[in-house]
C-alpha cells in the first residue's frame, strides 16, 4: 500500500510531541500532560486571530505555510521498506533535502523580517547550523547509495540489510546510521544538545526566538509542522526495520512502535542532558558529519573496495 | 542570403555612434534583435541537424573566406548570450535614463556601440574555429567589455577596476595564444582549433591543456584566476555586469569545453584535475561572498562559485569519457551545460535586481538598505526568485542542473572503483556545502537589504522602478519557473549540446522520469501554497488582525532600524568558523588596564580574500618596494647612473650575441 508510510507517519506526528512532553514531566516527577494537549494548542491556535508586526512584510505572512506545506510535501516521500512512497524516484532524496531547506530559507527570512535583533540572532544560527548538518544527511544517502542502485529512498532502504555479507555486520552499521540519523534529527528539529525548546531566555534561544512574532493561525501551523517534521526523521529511522517478511500489520505496528521509541529517546535524552555551550554547537555538527564520512569508509571497506593492508 | 545581412548589420553598427540620441536605443535594438533572430535560426539548424551547420562569409581575410562552425554545443552557448544579451540591452533603457543628462551624447553612443559589439564577439566566439580570427574576437570581447566597465570613468575605483580588468584578461590572451602557436609548432597546421586534433592524438595532452585552461578560466574566474572578477562587477553599471557575469565568463568555459572535444587522451588526470580546482572555486566562491557587503561584489563571488558547479559537472562528465562511462559523462556534460543557461538566468536577474535598488536607493551597501521590498516590491519578488534559484532551491531552474550532477554522483557509487569513490563523496559534499552556503548567503543577502526597517532615510523615498526596467526581469522569471517545472523541455539541449563529445548517447531513463517529477513536484508545491493561503484566509476571516511592534522584550525605547541584526554580525560566526581562509583585518583600541572611564572608541572590521592578498597585493607590493622609493639602488635620481644601465644593456646585448646565446 503506497499511502501507508504517509498514513502511519500523520498518526505518528499526532502523539509525537505529546509523548515527549510527557517522557520529560514523568522523568523530572511532575504529573504528565494528556498524550495530545500539544495537538489541543495547535487547533485552539488555529482558530485564533493574529497580531502581525509592523516591520514586517508579505514574507512574513507566506512563510508558515511554506514551512508547513514542504515538510507536508517531505512525508510523501516517505517509503514503508523496500516499497516506495507515495513520490519515489531515483535521487528523490535530494528533492526531500531541497525540499526541506526552502522551509528553512523562508523561516529565516521571516526572522530577519520582524527586525528584531534575538530573531535575527536566532534566524542566523539556524542558517548556521542547518548549513553544517546537510552534509552529514547526504553522506549517508552516499553511503547507502554505495550498495543501491540506481539510489532512491526505497532502494537505499531495500539494500540496507546488504550492507555487508554478515547481517549481523550489517546491522551493526544501521545502528551506526541511526545513531547519527538521530542526532541529525536533533539538530533539524532544534532540540537539545543544540537548542533547548523550553528556554525562556531570548538570548539563547535558536527555533523558539524565530517564532517569536507569529501568533495565532501561523504558529499553529508552524508548530503542526513540527510535529510532521519528527514524524518524518522517525519514519525515516523506523524504516530500517520494515522487512517484507512481515504481514502489513505487523510491519504497522513495528513503524509506529519505532516511532514512539523515538518520541521517548528524544524525551529521555533531553531529561538527562545539559545543553551544549553555544560555540561548542559547531563541532558537534561538524562530528556528526565526521562520523557519516567514517560511515562512508566503513561500507566501501566491506564491500571490498579498498584493502587494508 | 542570412550571411550578408548578419555582415550588413555588423556595418550598420557604426550608425550608433552618429544616429541622435532619441532613435538609438530603438536603432541598436533593432540591429541587434536581427543579428540576434539570424544567430538563433542557425543554432536551431544545429540542434536540428547531426552535422555541424557552417556558414561561409563572403569577404576575405588573408585570402582566405572566414568560415562560421555551428556545432550543437556552440548553438547551446548562442542561445544563452542572445538570451542575456537582449534581456540586458531592454534593462538598460531605463538604468540608463538618470545618465542621460550627465554623459554626453558620444559616451552613450559609444557604451551602445561596444555594447553591441560584445554581443556579436561572444557569438563569433562561439562559431569561429580559426585560430586568428578566434584570438581577434577573443580580444574584441575584452576590450568591448573593459570599454563598458569604464562607463562611469569619473570614479577613480572604476578605472582601477578596468585597469586591473585589463591586465589580467591579457595574461589569459597571453597563454591562449602561447597555446595555439604552441599547436602550429608541433603540428605544422594552420592555428586554430582544428590542429588541436592532431596534436592531442601524437603528444601528450595534459600540460598543454592547462595552458589553455588557464587562459580561458581567467575569463571564467576560477579559483585562484578570479581576483578581477569581485573588482570589475561593482564598477560596470548593472546591465553589464549581468552580461559579464552571466555570459561572458561563460565564454571561458566554452573554450575549455571546446578544447575538450579534441582531447582524447590524459582524461583521468584532466577529470580529476578540473574537479578538484572546481570545487575549490565553488567553495571559496560562497566562503568569501558572505562576507562581503557591497551588494554587487557579493554577487560577483557568487559566479565564482557557480563557475566551480559548472566546473564540477564538465569534470564528472570528462571521467565519464575517461572510464567509458557513458551515463556519468552525459549526466555531468548535461548537468554543468545546463547550468551555464541556468546561471545565465538568475544571476543576470540578481544583478538587473541589485541595479534597480542601486539606482532608486544610491547605495550598494548592505548594511545601509533594509526594507526595500517595502518600497519596490517587484524587484524584491525578482531578487527572491533568483535567489532560490541560485541555492538550487525548487521548483527553480538552479535546482534542476544540481539534480543531474548530484544524480551522476550518487548514481555512479555503487560501479566506481575506490578513488572515485572518494572523488564522488566529494562532489556531493561540496554542493551540499555550496547549497548549504549559498542558502546562508542569501538570505543575509535578502533579508538585510529587502527586509526588516530601512536603515537609512533613501529607502523610505525609493519607489518601484519603471515598468521597461521591470519587464526583462520578468522575462527571466518566466524562464526561471518554466525550467523548474518543465525541466525535459530545456535538458533536451543540454543533452544535444554534450553530444560533442562524441556518441555518449542521452541522459537514463530513470533521471527523465525523476526530472519530470521534480517538474511536477515543483508545481505542485506553488500551487499547495496558494492553496493553503487561501484556507489562511478563510480562518482568518472575522478574527481579530492587528498590526503592532515587533516583540523586543518589551523594550520599545530604540529605534528598530538600529538595533536590527546587521550584515556582519549575521557573517560573524562564519568568519570565525572559517577564520584561517579569511585576511581579516580589525581595527580597534584595546582597553587599557587603568582605562576606569572609556574614552569614545570606533571600530572597523574588514575580510578580504587571501588570494588576492596573497597572489596579487603582496607580490605587488613587493615589486613596488623593489623599483621604487628612495632608498633604492636602480631608482637613483642620478643621469649618470641612468646613463649606466643604458650602456650596460648594449654590453649585455653584444656579450651574449658574441657568444651566440641569442
Amino acid at each position: 500500500m503506497t499511502g501507508m508510510a504517509l498514513l502511519l507517519a500523520l498518526v505518528m506526528a499526532f502523539f509525537i510531541p505529546g509523548i515527549i512532553g510527557a517522557v520529560k514531566a514523568k522523568s523530572c516527577g511532575r504529573k504528565a500532560p494528556s498524550l495530545i494537549q500539544p495537538m489541543f494548542d495547535i487547533f485552539r491556535l488555529l482558530k485564533k486571530g493574529s497580531v502581525y508586526s509592523t516591520s514586517t512584510s508579505f514574507i512574513f505572512q507566506i512563510t508558515p505555510i511554506v514551512y508547513f506545506i514542504t515538510i507536508f510535501l517531505a512525508l510523501f516521500f516517505l517509503p514503508f521498506g523496500a516499497e516506495k512512497g507515495i513520490f519515489g524516484f531515483t535521487s528523490d532524496f535530494i528533492f526531500l533535502a531541497y525540499l526541506l531547506a526552502i522551509g528553512k530559507f523562508f523561516m529565516i527570512l521571516a526572522a530577519i523580517d520582524t527586525a528584531s535583533p534575538f530573531e535575527g540572532m536566532g534566524a542566523n544560527r539556524e542558517a548556521f547550523y542547518s548549513m553544517l548538518i546537510e552534509p552529514a544527511f547526504f553522506t549517508i544517502m552516499g553511503s547507502l547509495a554505495l550498495v543501491a542502485q540506481p539510489p532512491s529512498l526505497s532502494s537505499l532502504y531495500a539494500n540496507a540489510g546488504a550492507i555487508s555479507e554478515t547481517p549481523y555486520l550489517s546491522w551493526m552499521i544501521i545502528a551506526f546510521i541511526i545513531y547519527i540519523l538521530f542526532n541529525i534529527a536533533l539538530v533539524e528539529n532544534s532540540r537539545l544538545p543544540v537548542d533547548d525548546p523550553k528556554t525562556h531566555l531570548e538570548l539563547t534561544m535558536v527555533h523558539e526566538v524565530m517564532v517569536l512574532d507569529n501568533s495565532g493561525f501561523d504558529l499553529g501551523i508552524i508548530q503542526a509542522a513540527n510535529a510532521l517534521k519528527f514524524a518524518l526523521y522517525g519514519g525515516l529511522i523506523a524504516n530500517f526495520f520494515i522487512s517484507p517478511e512481515f504481514n502489513l500489520i505487523t510491519n504497522a505496528g513495528i513503524f509506529l512502535g519505532l516511532g514512539v521509541l523515538f518520541a521517548v529517546a528524544i524525551g529521555l535524552s533531553e531529561s538527562f542532558r545539559a545543553r551544549n555551550k553555544m560555540k561548542k554547537n559547531s563541532l558537534y555538527i561538524v562530528l556528526m558529519f565526521s562520523l557519516a564520512v567514517l560511515l562512508f569508509f566503513l561500507i566501501l571497506a566491506m564491500n571490498s573496495k579498498f584493502i587494508l593492508t | 542570403m542570412d550571411v550578408l545581412l548578419l555582415q550588413i548589420t555588423l556595418l550598420l553598427s557604426l550608425g550608433i555612434l552618429f544616429i541622435p540620441k532619441s532613435g538609438r536605443y530603438y536603432f541598436l535594438l533593432c540591429l541587434q534583435l536581427v543579428a540576434t533572430f539570424i544567430t538563433s535560426y542557425w543554432a536551431f539548424e544545429a540542434f536540428a541537424s547531426t552535422e555541424s551547420v557552417v556558414k561561409v562569409l563572403n569577404f576575405q581575410i588573408l585570402g582566405q573566406h572566414p568560415t562560421l562552425v555551428i556545432d550543437s554545443l556552440s548553438a547551446f552557448f548562442i542561445i544563452t548570450v542572445n538570451l542575456t544579451s537582449l534581456t540586458s540591452l531592454l534593462y538598460s533603457k531605463g538604468y540608463l535614463k538618470p545618465f542621460l543628462n550627465d554623459k554626453g551624447g558620444l559616451a552613450m553612443a559609444w557604451h551602445y556601440f561596444n555594447f553591441f559589439w560584445l554581443f556579436v564577439s561572444m557569438v563569433l566566439v562561439c562559431m569561429i574555429r580559426e585560430g586568428l580570427l578566434f584570438l581577434i574576437a577573443w580580444e574584441l570581447m575584452t576590450v568591448s567589455s573593459f570599454m563598458l566597465v569604464l562607463f562611469e570613468f569619473e570614479k577613480k575605483a572604476v578605472i582601477q577596476a578596468g585597469i586591473r580588468y585589463l591586465i589580467q584578461m591579457h595574461i589569459g590572451v597571453l597563454l591562449l595564444i602561447f597555446g595555439f602557436l604552441y599547436v602550429q609548432f608541433k603540428t605544422g597546421l594552420p592555428i586554430g582549433f582544428d590542429s588541436m586534433e592532431i596534436y592531442f592524438q601524437s603528444f601528450q595532452a595534459f600540460p598543454i591543456f592547462l595552458v589553455f585552461f588557464i587562459g580561458f578560466g581567467i575569463k571564467a574566474g576560477f579559483i585562484p584566476l578570479h581576483t578581477w572578477l569581485p573588482s570589475a562587477h561593482p564598477a560596470a553599471p548593472s546591465h553589464v555586469s549581468g552580461l559579464m557575469s552571466g555570459v561572458m565568463i561563460k565564454m571561458g568555459i566554452y573554450g575549455i569545453l571546446r578544447t575538450l572535444t579534441y582531447i582524447h587522451s590524459d582524461l583521468i588526470t584532466i577529470g580529476i584535475f578540473i574537479t578538484l580546482v572546481s570545487i575549490v572555486s565553488g567553495l571559496l566562491g560562497v566562503i568569501y561572498a558572505i562576507v562581503q557587503h557591497d551588494i554587487k561584489r557579493l554577487l560577483a563571488y557568487h559566479s565564482i562559485e557557480n563557475i566551480g558547479i559548472i566546473g564540477i559537472g564538465i569534470g564528472l562528465g570528462v571521467i565519464g569519457l575517461a572510464i567509458q562511462n557513458n551515463v556519468l559523462a552525459i549526466m555531468g556534460f548535461t548537468g554543468g551545460i545546463l547550468h551555464v543557461l541556468n546561471h545565465s538566468l538568475f544571476k543576470s536577474l540578481l544583478f538587473y535586481s541589485a541595479g534597480s535598488v542601486y539606482q532608486k536607493t544610491h547605495t550598494k551597501q548592505i548594511e545601509h538598505l533594509g526594507g526595500v521590498i517595502k518600497t519596490m516590491p517587484y524587484t524584491g519578488l525578482f531578487f527572491l526568485i533568483a535567489a532560490l534559484a541560485i541555492c538550487g532551491l525548487p521548483p527553480f531552474n538552479g535546482f534542476v542542473s544540481e539534480f543531474i550532477i548530484y544524480s551522476g554522483a550518487f548514481g555512479n557509487l555503487q560501479t566506481a572503483t575506490f578513488n572515485f569513490d572518494f572523488l564522488f563523496l566529494g562532489v556531493i559534499l561540496s554542493l551540499a556545502l555550496i547549497g548549504g552556503l549559498a542558502i546562508f548567503c542569501f538570505v543575509k543577502v535578502f533579508g538585510i537589504v529587502f527586509l526588516g526597517s530601512a536603515r537609512t532615510k533613501n529607502i523610505s523615498e525609493a519607489h518601484e522602478v519603471t515598468s521597461s526596467m521591470l519587464m526583462p526581469k520578468f522575462l527571466i522569471g518566466a524562464l526561471i519557473v518554466a525550467i523548474g517545472i518543465a525541466p525535459a523541455l530545456f535538458v533536451q539541449f543540454a543533452v544535444k549540446a554534450a553530444g560533442a563529445f562524441g556518441n555518449i548517447g542521452v541522459l537514463p531513463d530513470g533521471i527523465l522520469t525523476s526530472l519530470s517529477w521534480t517538474g511536477i513536484l515543483s508545481g505542485l508545491l506553488i500551487l499547495m501554497v496558494f492553496g493553503l493561503y487561501g484556507i489562511k484566509k478563510l480562518f482568518q476571516k472575522n478574527k481579530v488582525i492587528s498590526h503592532n511592534t515587533t516583540w523586543g522584550c518589551a523594550y520599545i525605547g530604540a529605534d528598530a532600524a538600529r538595533h536590527q541584526y546587521t550584515a556582519t554580525s549575521f557573517a560573524d560566526n562564519h568568519l570565525e568558523f572559517l577564520k584561517p581562509l579569511f585576511a581579516e583585518d580589525k581595527k580597534f583600541k584595546q582597553f587599557a588596564e587603568d582605562e576606569i572611564f572609556p574614552s569614545k572608541r570606533d571600530f572597523s572590521s574588514h575580510a578580504d580574500d587571501l588570494f588576492e592578498e596573497k597572489m596579487i597585493k603582496a607580490p605587488v607590493r613587493f615589486i613596488e618596494k623593489l623599483f621604487s622609493g628612495e632608498n633604492f639602488l636602480l631608482q637613483s635620481a642620478q643621469l649618470h647612473h641612468y646613463v649606466f644601465y643604458a650602456i650596460s644593456f648594449f654590453a649585455i646585448i653584444l656579450i651574449l650575441t658574441l657568444l651566440k646565446i641569442i
